[in-house]
This record gives structure tokens, C-alpha cells and sequence, in this order.
């Protein structure tokens, strides 16, 4: 632990025992992170592996996978997640108690992974939730996932309890829930908008990571391309798959509006 | 064991259900390109049948032959031709290799009878054709998307649905 220095050790032989609320509240947390049983793919079977003896979590007080997310801490988002599962995912998060945190394990949860460029996966779970530890791999070793858990440990230790982004006064911005997005005609939406298209470039920016987890980063991914879905508009007439017939009302009108995509 | 060969079955075919076979045309993998090569039209030994008698096809290989596993239905989008190509593939319980279907239907208007209600076994096949390529499966009993949710509308795995990714920037279409 970081303050440990050698009047602390002297006192404890002597049976003293001196702390600080932080560091003891601090303690406490990190020793039982207790995550959901929650995977989503074939990195669901090396979280297994990392709960059960051979490697054994139960040494990092993380071995309580718990049924629920109410009486859960860290969410391991341990697989691909797909269009379909995600309002799921983001529901879940959303139940569980303050203060937690999200493990984004292997490449798909991170990115997309190897599906990144298909029409039914979700381009990285940071996109809609905030993200404290991504691993890289396919699949990560349980070495890694337990690495991960020592490195959201080292985060809790350096918190300190005033500064946190559940606990204080004023307007914190978890204090609200995360929008649960819905299912629509073009891909998934909050709010009625929509956010991530099937088949294309997603219209939101991801949340930053671990220290403001909760904002969003405002950078959208690749923004000089022009999101359009010419064949799921009717109003469309088609010259091939990805190219509308004609000029289309905007560039007549030299109107392109292309500083003005929100984020979303 | 069985082990009947996709010749076999076309020749059985043509003598016990006469009208049922159809020529099967070349077909081309991609549209001519601008410049270079254009690999050659291609066509396979399998059986080609009538899509509006696919339901008489496949009880003549799940009842006289005994081919009772449909494993899967597999679409083919030919972009370039503007059909779609359905494989049924069968497999017989004793063993031994498969045999495969083939019908034809066109883009505008993919309409086939539906096998479910002779064959429940073809239900999720039939759903997922449904869902990822727009195929109508005529007398289906309950048609509607298996993968993708409900409000969705499009087809994703037709050929011509948009793609976009860091895999195709700068891809000319």
C-alpha cells in the first residue's frame, strides 16, 4: 500500500494499529470486488478459469461472482457484445449499486474485435458505458484478467473518498442512469436518435477512461466520413449499393453542414 | 451406407419426379470489373430444382430416400445475376456424405413454399433466411426475424447491404 512507511510498522508490532479513513475505507473496497456472473462469450470461459482454483481470484478477495447485479461491484464485460445484447448490458450497469466499475476484457468488448466491421456488433462497450480497465487479447489469459483486477485495485487505492465521481455534493453525473438504447428501424437509438446504425460507422463518441470515466470523450470516430444508409431510405433511388442516384439536395445547394454533427 | 453422389441424386430426380430439374446456368461471382480479368461463370454438379417444387423435392429425399436431417438453408446472393440461390442441405441418419438442393429465385421477389409445415425441423432455418437475406417462405407458419430485433428493417447479409468501416475507407464501390 502506498503509505506504509516504517513508524506504521513499528506501531503494528506493538499491536497499534494506525490508519486513515481513506486508506481503511480504501482497503475495504479493493479486498472485495465482488463482480456479477455475467459473459458473453468464449472470454466467459477464461473468467471461469480466473475464478476457479487453478488460478484462484479468492487470493484478491474477487472470487463472489454474484447472481445479481445489486449486490455486485465490477461488471466483466468478458466477450463480444452484440447489437442485440446491448440494451441489456447497459441496463444491467445501470442496476448495479455505487460505487462500480466496468472491466472491458478481450478485443471484442474493447473494439469490436474481429466483427468490428460487421453489422452486428457493438464497436467497443465503451461507447456506452465507462470503461475503468480494458485488456487487449483474443481471448485474454486469466494472468491478464487478474492483472486487470490488480490494476483496478491500484486505482481504488489512490482515490480518495471526497473526490470520487459517485460521492460528494453537487451534480455528479453518475447520478443518473446511462441511456438504455432501444431497438430501431436502422440500428439502435437513445432517445429516439439514433446512435448506432447496422452496417455502419456509430454517431457517438466513446467515455473516456478510468479518471473521468463518465465523460464522454466528444471525438467521434472517423468524422470526415458522411454516415448515410441510401438503401434503407425508400425516398432513395440507387445507382449501386453505397451510391444514391443524382446529386443529392445538400451538395446542390453547397449546404453539407459539416461541422455541425453533434455528439451524440 | 448411403453414398449417393450429387449425379446420382439428379438422375433419380429426373426419373422419378420428371419437370422437376432445371438447367442450371452459370453463374458469376462478382460483376465484371472496370479493368482486368473476369473470373469465369461457374456451376456446380447439384441438383437444381423448380423453387415452386421444393416442398415435393425434399419429401422425395427425406421419404424414398431416407435423408430425413435437413441441416441447414443456406442463401447465395448473386448480385451480378439478380437471383438468389437457396441450398438445402440433407444428410441421411445412417451416414455418409450429404446432398444438396439448389432453387433459384429472383432478388425482386424471393418466394419460396415453405418446408415447416411438413418438415418443423426447417422452421429456424427458414426464419433466418428470412431474416438475414428477405427470403418469403410462402406458408410459413410464423415468418418473422430470429437474429435481429423486430423494429429492424433490412436485410444485412444481402450483398448490397451498406458496409462501413475502417476495412472499407477508401473503398470504391
Amino acid at each position: 500500500m502506498a503509505d506504509v512507511n516504517n513508524l506504521q510498522q513499528d506501531l503494528e508490532q506493538q499491536g497499534i494499529f494506525l490508519s486513515t479513513v481513506n486508506r481503511f475505507y480504501n482497503w475495504g473496497r479493493r479486498s472485495s470486488i465482488w463482480p456479477m456472473s455475467f459473459g458473453l462469450a468464449c472470454c466467459a470461459i477464461e473468467m471461469m478459469a480466473f475464478g476457479l482454483s487453478r488460478y484462484d481470484v479468492a487470493r484478491f478477495g474477487a472470487e463472489l461472482f454474484r447472481a445479481s447485479p445489486r449486490q455486485s461491484d465490477l461488471m466483466i464485460v468478458a466477450g463480444t457484445v452484440t447489437k442485440k445484447m446491448l440494451p441489456q448490458v447497459v441496463r444491467l450497469y445501470n442496476q448495479m449499486a455505487e460505487p462500480r466499475y466496468v472491466i472491458s476484457m478481450g478485443a471484442c468488448a474493447t473494439s469490436g474485435g474481429p466483427f468490428r466491421d460487421g453489422y452486428n456488433v457493438v464497436r467497443g462497450v465503451d461507447l456506452f458505458l465507462p470503461v475503468d480497465v480494458y485488456i487487449p487479447g483474443c481471448p485474454p489469459r486469466p494472468e491478464a484478467l487478474m492483472h486487470a483486477l490488480i490494476t483496478l485495485q491500484e486505482q481504488i487505492d489512490g482515490q480518495k473518498l471526497g473526490h470520487l465521481r459517485w460521492y460528494g455534493k453537487g451534480e455528479k453525473p453518475q447520478m443518473h442512469d446511462f441511456p438504455v438504447p432501444t431497438f430501431g428501424a436502422m440500428g439502435l437509438e437513445v432517445d429516439g436518435k439514433l446512435v448506432d446504425p447496422v452496417g455502419g460507422l456509430p454517431l457517438l463518441s466513446p467515455y473516456t477512461s478510468p479518471e473521468n470515466g463518465e465523460h464522454k470523450s466528444g471525438q467521434l470516430e472517423h468524422p470526415q466520413i458522411a454516415r448515410r444508409f441510401p438503401i434503407m431510405d425508400p425516398a432513395i433511388e440507387l445507382e449501386s449499393a453505397l451510391k444514391a442516384r443524382g446529386m443529392s439536395p445538400e451538395i446542390a445547394a453547397n449546404d453539407l453542414k459539416r461541422g455541425e454533427v453533434s455528439d451524440a | 451406407m448411403p453414398n449417393l453422389r450429387a449425379e446420382d441424386l439428379r438422375a433419380l430426380l429426373g426419373r422419378d419426379l420428371p419437370g422437376l430439374l432445371q438447367e442450371a446456368y452459370p453463374l458469376h461471382l462478382a460483376p465484371p470489373p472496370a479493368h482486368g480479368h473476369a473470373p469465369p461463370p461457374f456451376t456446380t454438379a447439384d441438383a437444381l430444382v423448380d423453387a415452386d417444387r421444393i416442398i415435393e423435392a425434399a419429401l422425395y429425399l427425406r421419404d424414398t430416400l431416407g435423408y430425413a436431417f435437413l441441416s441447414d438453408i443456406c442463401v447465395v446472393d448473386y448480385l451480378a445475376d439478380g437471383v438468389f440461390e437457396l441450398v438445402y442441405r440433407f444428410y441421411h441418419v445412417e451416414g455418409g456424405p450429404s446432398l444438396a438442393l439448389k432453387a433459384r429465385v429472383p432478388r425482386e421477389s424471393p418466394q419460396v413454399p415453405s418446408l415447416t409445415p411438413h418438415w418443423p425441423g426447417a422452421n429456424f432455418h427458414e426464419r433466418e433466411a428470412f431474416d438475414l437475406y428477405g427470403i418469403t417462405f410462402v406458408g410459413h407458419p410464423f415468418l418473422r426475424r430470429i437474429y435481429m430485433w423486430d423494429e429492424f428493417e433490412g436485410f444485412p447479409m444481402r450483398r448490397d447491404f451498406p458496409k462501413q468501416g475502417d476495412k472499407y475507407i477508401g473503398e470504391e464501390e
